[in-house]
């Protein structure tokens, strides 16, 4: 009786999904294995990953980000990863300058308008939208015994930010497939257009562009205003970023298996950001001016990772260590670990724990002081500061009849920003200078 | 001086090679026979064992802080940072 049963509806609802989009990933690849009712093993040789994310800092940045994988071995063991990504990021992030006894007032990063900032608050930029979508597809295939070849592009593309890269990898296994190294090259070409243009570094902001005082601040159209021009470069600027990899993958024993990688990265370009400024105080710690932002057009960073995976009698640790440094002076320490425990024989929950810190770059600082002369480079973003972050999460997943996955992931996100010593005077003492972050992650999966 | 500096050559190539090979060796007693691959064989056992949460991951922090990368390519990819 088993075996005559009819699907029921739900299965064939399932199964028309997964026809759909194998239909559409065949008719975009333009290849001849279109689905056919009579040729279950070809439709069934497609799978796909989906997710669906949310990411939510409270009274700062929202971002939504949706994730559809599909991936397809054939013959030979050639396999081919497609990935589409779509995102939206909405609200307010920290501009750079600080936080003041007084109102302040802010010009846009567009040059359009005008936003207020209340006494004692750190100034945050609510002007902060954008919606990305990203495509990735990626060729691996055996091109000898023992050696694993892969190629791939991505292309990413925002409001005012393209971003283009190709990726190569080759990699041979040896002592039985129990020792593999391998060998990575990509290359990325970015392209920023914010809105406004790039504006000069170390010029002020300023906040009276517009003489019109009929008009409502909110509504000047300062891109037009000659004096605001002046504080511009250019439209657009670019950088190009090549990143080599080594990386070596070892199998201890029957329950244990590691990875090893070194990374060279040297990024090249504009490498400032446009909407970061830094307020220039005098003595009293009273705000006198806002510049821009200026980073260096160079950037070398290099890493050290470290990972086991270690499988118990059931359950499976999977710990990691990343050390990084940079020609900025940054350096990182990241230790992740993560500890799937089984439910029952088809569900699992996955505790996760992160903890981040970071040293700041040389040419981080909260502010700039009226009386000493201007550095070569400044940045008051936070995120090149001294830092500890902690991630905690919890992962439950389950595999449905079918085989299909569905999985739950829920973290919280902490950043908190430390000072690396610079001295603050007069008011700036009773300000909030370095202000945490905390976010809510929270993501459904679902893999058929 | 030139035959110092070879001989220094040779004793850093010969070390090379020394520690190479013992690498080596230690790692070829390392691992396991192909009929003992039933628990690295599971999924769970990957060194991703789940690409799209990496992919994810990887975003949030690339927007968030100063490090990327390291377990795969850390480029460019998007105006966050």
């Amino acid at each position: 009786m088993q075996l005559n049963k009819r699907p029921t509806d739900k299965q064939n609802q399932k199964l028309d999904l997964k026809s759909v989009l194998t239909l559409a990933t065949t008719v975009l690849l333009g290849t001849t294995h279109a689905v056919n009712a009579d040729e279950p093993s070809t439709k069934d040789n497609w799978s796909f990953d989906s997710a669906f994310l949310y990411y939510g800092e409270g009274d700062r940045v929202t971002a939504a980000e949706g994730i559809i994988a599909a991936s397809k071995t054939f013959n030979d063991d050639k396999r081919l990863n497609l990935k589409l990504t779509i995102d939206a990021l909405t609200g307010a992030s920290a501009n750079g300058a600080v936080a003041q006894p007084n109102v302040q007032t802010f010009t846009r990063p567009s040059g359009n308008g005008q936003f207020q900032v209340a006494a004692g608050e750190v100034p945050l930029d609510d002007t902060f939208k954008d919606t990305r979508v990203q495509f990735n597809a990626q060729w691996t295939q055996p091109i000898a015994p023992d050696y694993t070849a892969s190629v791939g592009a991505h292309i990413s593309k925002e409001y005012d930010y393209l971003s283009l890269g190709v990726n190569g990898n080759l990699a041979v296994d040896f002592n039985q497939k129990n020792s593999t190294f391998s060998v990575g090259m990509s290359y990325f070409l970015d392209t920023f257009e914010p809105e406004g243009g790039i504006p000069n570094p170390f010029t002020s902001v300023g906040t009276n562009f517009n003489d019109d005082d009929d008009d409502d601040y909110k509504s000047r159209q300062l891109a037009d205003d000659d004096e605001y021009q002046g504080t511009r470069l250019t439209d657009s600027d670019d950088k190009t970023t090549i990143d080599l990899m080594l990386g070596f993958t070892q199998v201890i024993n029957r329950r244990m298996i590691t990875q090893f990688n070194y990374s060279y990265s040297m990024v090249d370009g504009y490498l400032t950001d446009p909407f970061k400024i830094l307020s220039v105080v005098n003595q009293a710690g009273l705000t006198q001016d806002y510049l821009y932002e200026k980073r260096p057009d160079k950037r070398q960073k290099q890493s050290l990772y470290a990972q086991a995976k270690y499988h118990f009698d059931s359950t499976v640790l999977d710990l990691s260590y990343r050390y990084m440094w940079d020609d900025w002076k940054i350096n990182s320490h990241t230790i992740d670990s993560r500890l799937r425990i089984p439910l029952s024989s088809n569900s699992y929950i996955e505790p996760h724990f992160r903890y981040y810190q970071q040293a700041a770059a040389d040419f981080y600082q909260p502010f700039l002081q009226q009386a000493d002369p201007l550095p070569k480079f400044a940045s008051a973003d936070y995120r090149i500061g001294e830092m500890n972050a902690y991630t905690a999460g919890i992962k439950y997943g389950m595999t449905l009849q079918g085989g299909n996955e569905l999985s739950f992931r829920l973290e919280y996100y902490s950043q908190r920003p430390t000072s690396a010593g610079h001295q603050e005077p007069g008011v700036l003492a009773d300000m909030e200078i370095y202000q945490g972050v905390d976010a809510i992650i929270a993501q459904v999966s679902y893999s058929f | 001086m030139a035959k110092r500096q070879n001989i220094m050559n040779k004793f850093t190539i010969q070390s090379s090679l020394l520690t190479a090979t013992i690498l080596l060796t230690g790692c070829s007693s390392l691992g396991v026979q192909p009929w003992e691959r039933d628990l690295l064989a599971k999924k769970e056992m990957a060194l991703t064992a789940s690409p799209i949460d990496a992919a994810l991951d990887d975003h949030i922090y690339f927007s968030k802080e100063a490090s990327s990368g390291g377990k795969s390519f850390g480029g460019g990819g998007c105006g966050c940072n």
